[in-house]
């Protein structure tokens, strides 16, 4: 099982004939993901070669869709040609749509989620780093070597303390890590993540990565107080940071008292959630709980 | 980027709604021509993006044009809660019947905006929230349908406001979709005894993404404040000045939000936020280097990269390059983690710089970094 993403998922990337997309997209198809084909209307009818495969570049997504069954997409495309890339996957109806896509001004991606919501589609993104079902499929740019198929469930506004909890829990390993982006705007939440986590059954123990700015992890709180059993770690960024300055991520801005890491912690905490004060902390916490847990599962 | 209120002033007489006659300057002189220019007494207000600026005596009434070089000369300069006024706008005044409050603001959690109003305006309207929720109306916007004359009418009637109203709410629309703004808000929102309706006082945040669209956002609305800020700006680094004395290096916002929190688990502060993204090359690392060691409030700099998509060795390789370009004045603490992080730490330890050194985890090398600093 794992969330979202799994072998049998039959993935397009909208944008693989640029710099990005074929860096990534050779990574991806290393990693096991069933790269199906790319979609570029001025390349329509060639294909691409990674390493002695030729993955065929359609001129539409509905094109490749119908060539070849795919249900996922992952777009590269520049900002200014995302909100049309990500209206054309739902149009052609794909189920799953990851922007990895950086600095998309907030009009369009609100009108693109509009749109995916209306056909169906579950956005990814933007500005994520996608995810990854270890073993499986890896749909965006989370490097597929950190770590391998396990029972921990992750879910992250931010790459690379997802890569660092990975990291720090690699011999564990991951049903699912999400990367969900840090724009004010994303498609995929911390709920979203959780309540799928909770219906799967590989997954026994939950990872929640926050970071100041919007109250999506206040919001997530309350729903792992009111709907998860499993058990969920927590880690929060951003202590340090000065109120009305943004940091990188065009979320992670604080302005007042609510959207604070503190905040955050104290709602997490609140609803039964442990949470590290490092990122070597909160691998702790896990691996402390999952040892507990095989104790008593011992005796 | 917030908007001072001249430029929001700016925006919404562009799209054709009703303003106070108003001009701006920085010279003392200029605001006596003004003030003469517009006739009568004028409003003399401070130009600065923080609220509160009436309190601070940031904003005065002028009787004549005498007068208002004198209040330009003692506003101008001043500081208001850490921003200092470089300019100041004269306006005319306005006979206020009544004040209302409108904006358009991002709904992260819904994901769409959503329209703000308010027949109690004038005031903090957290405050009216706060005390009188339902004297706010929250009406979500659908993208795909914008505000249309129904729509405002809708959000009038749900305010309490006037049926003149109408027109500014779908002009208001029009800034905050044409201007790519996240933000416009009208606070006051006022009808005059001459019953026209104006817009006196308005806050517009502009979207950065959108930059590579909107043209004739020039490179002057870019101030930054403090000079490192601006030499890293120049160097295209995503740097934010901090009043701490460990200097930070990392990529990717989150970790390095999180370094500086661990650095300050360690008992310091940090000095900065610098992402050097995925990257991380040789004239980035030197380009960061450079500006955290100019810092004279600096004592150790903590690099701290996890190897997810870039590899270490290459991070190490742009750390040695970046020692040849940039003469090290402090100590430096680096961790090195995850890709081909056995080779890096192999390439620091071979360069073996005496006030470089490492450490393997990122908890022990912010204790080591949070040391330097302190007997440093």
């Amino acid at each position: 099982m794992a969330i979202f993403l799994t072998e049998e998922s039959k993935v397009l990337v909208q944008g693989m004939t640029g710099g990005e997309g074929m860096k990534h997209t050779r990574r991806m198809l290393a990693a096991g993901t069933n790269v199906v084909g790319g979609v570029n209307p001025r390349k329509a009818g060639r294909a691409a070669d990674f390493d002695e495969r030729a993955v065929p570049v359609f001129g539409s997504v509905r094109e490749g869709r119908e060539a070849t069954g795919a249900d996922v997409s992952v777009v590269f495309v520049p900002p200014a040609f995302a909100k049309a890339a990500v209206v054309e996957a739902a149009d052609a109806g794909l189920g799953l749509v990851v922007v990895i896509t950086e600095g998309i001004p907030v009009h369009d991606s609100v009108a693109f989620h509009a749109h995916a919501a209306k056909k169906g589609t579950r956005v990814i993104g933007p500005n994520c780093p996608g995810l990854i079902t270890p073993g499986q499929s890896n749909a965006g740019i989370i490097p597929a070597d950190i770590t391998k198929p396990g029972r921990i469930g992750l879910v992250s506004k931010s790459g690379t303390l997802t890569y660092q909890l990975m990291y720090e829990l690699r011999d564990i390993g991951f049903s699912t890590c999400v990367g969900i982006g840090g724009d004010p705007v994303v498609g995929t939440t911390h709920i979203d993540c959780l309540a799928a986590f909770q219906d799967d059954p590989d997954t026994e123990l939950i990872v929640l990565i926050g970071e100041i700015g919007g109250d999506a992890e206040e919001r997530a709180a309350l729903f792992v107080r009111d709907h998860i059993t499993k058990p969920v770690v927590g880690y929060i960024a951003g202590f340090t940071a000065p109120e009305g300055r943004t940091m990188g991520h065009a979320g992670a801005i604080v302005s007042g008292s609510s959207g604070t890491a503190e905040a955050k912690k104290k709602a997490l905490e609140a609803a039964g959630v442990r949470v590290g004060s490092t990122p070597t902390e909160t691998a702790r916490l896990v691996l402390a709980h999952l040892e507990t847990e095989r104790d008593v599962s011992h005796r | 980027m917030d908007l001072y209120e001249h430029q929001a002033r700016g925006l919404f007489e562009e799209h054709g709604i009703l303003v106070p006659r108003a001009e701006v300057t920085a010279s003392p002189k200029e605001a006596r021509e003004i003030a003469r220019r517009l006739g009568g007494p004028v409003v003399v207000k401070a130009q600065v993006k923080t609220g509160g600026r009436g309190k601070a005596g940031g904003v005065k009434l002028a009787a004549d044009p005498a007068t208002a070089e004198l209040t330009a000369r003692r506003i101008l300069g001043m500081d208001i809660k850490g921003h200092t006024v470089g300019k100041v706008m004269l306006a005319q005044p306005v006979n206020i019947e009544t004040e209302f409050y409108v904006a358009y603001v991002l709904d992260r959690a819904a994901g769409r905006f959503l329209a703000i109003a308010s027949a109690e305006g004038g005031m903090e309207i957290e405050e009216v929230a706060a005390g009188r929720p339902e004297a706010v109306a929250r009406i979500p916007i659908d993208p795909a349908e914008g505000v249309t004359s129904a729509k405002a009418y809708e959000i009038a009637k749900a305010a309490g406001l006037p049926p003149q109203t109408v027109d500014v709410l779908v002009r208001l629309w029009g800034v905050l979709v044409r201007e790519d703004a996240v933000l416009v808000e009208v606070n006051p929102l006022v009808r005059t005894r001459q019953g026209q309706i104006l817009a006196l006082d308005g806050k517009v945040a502009l979207d950065d993404n959108a930059r590579f669209r909107q043209a004739r956002w020039g490179a002057e609305n870019v101030v930054h404040d403090d000079p490192l800020e601006e030499a890293a700006a120049a160097k295209g680094l995503n740097y934010v000045k901090l009043d701490g004395e460990v200097g930070i290096i990392g990529n990717g916002a989150g970790l390095v939000m999180s370094t500086l929190d661990v650095v300050a688990g360690c008992g310091a502060r940090p000095a900065n936020f610098l992402d050097i993204g995925g990257g991380a090359s040789a004239r980035v690392m030197a380009d960061g280097l450079s500006v955290i060691l100019s810092d004279p409030a600096v004592k150790s700099v903590f690099v701290n990269v996890f190897g997810g998509i870039t590899a270490c060795d290459a991070v190490a390789d742009g750390i040695v390059q970046a020692l040849d370009a940039v003469q090290l004045t402090k100590p430096l603490v680096v961790r090195l983690d995850g890709n081909n992080a056995v080779r890096g730490r192999a390439i620091l330890d071979e360069h073996a710089h005496p006030l470089v050194q490492q450490a393997t985890t990122m908890d022990g090398a912010a204790r080591r970094a949070a040391q330097l600093a302190h007997t440093s």
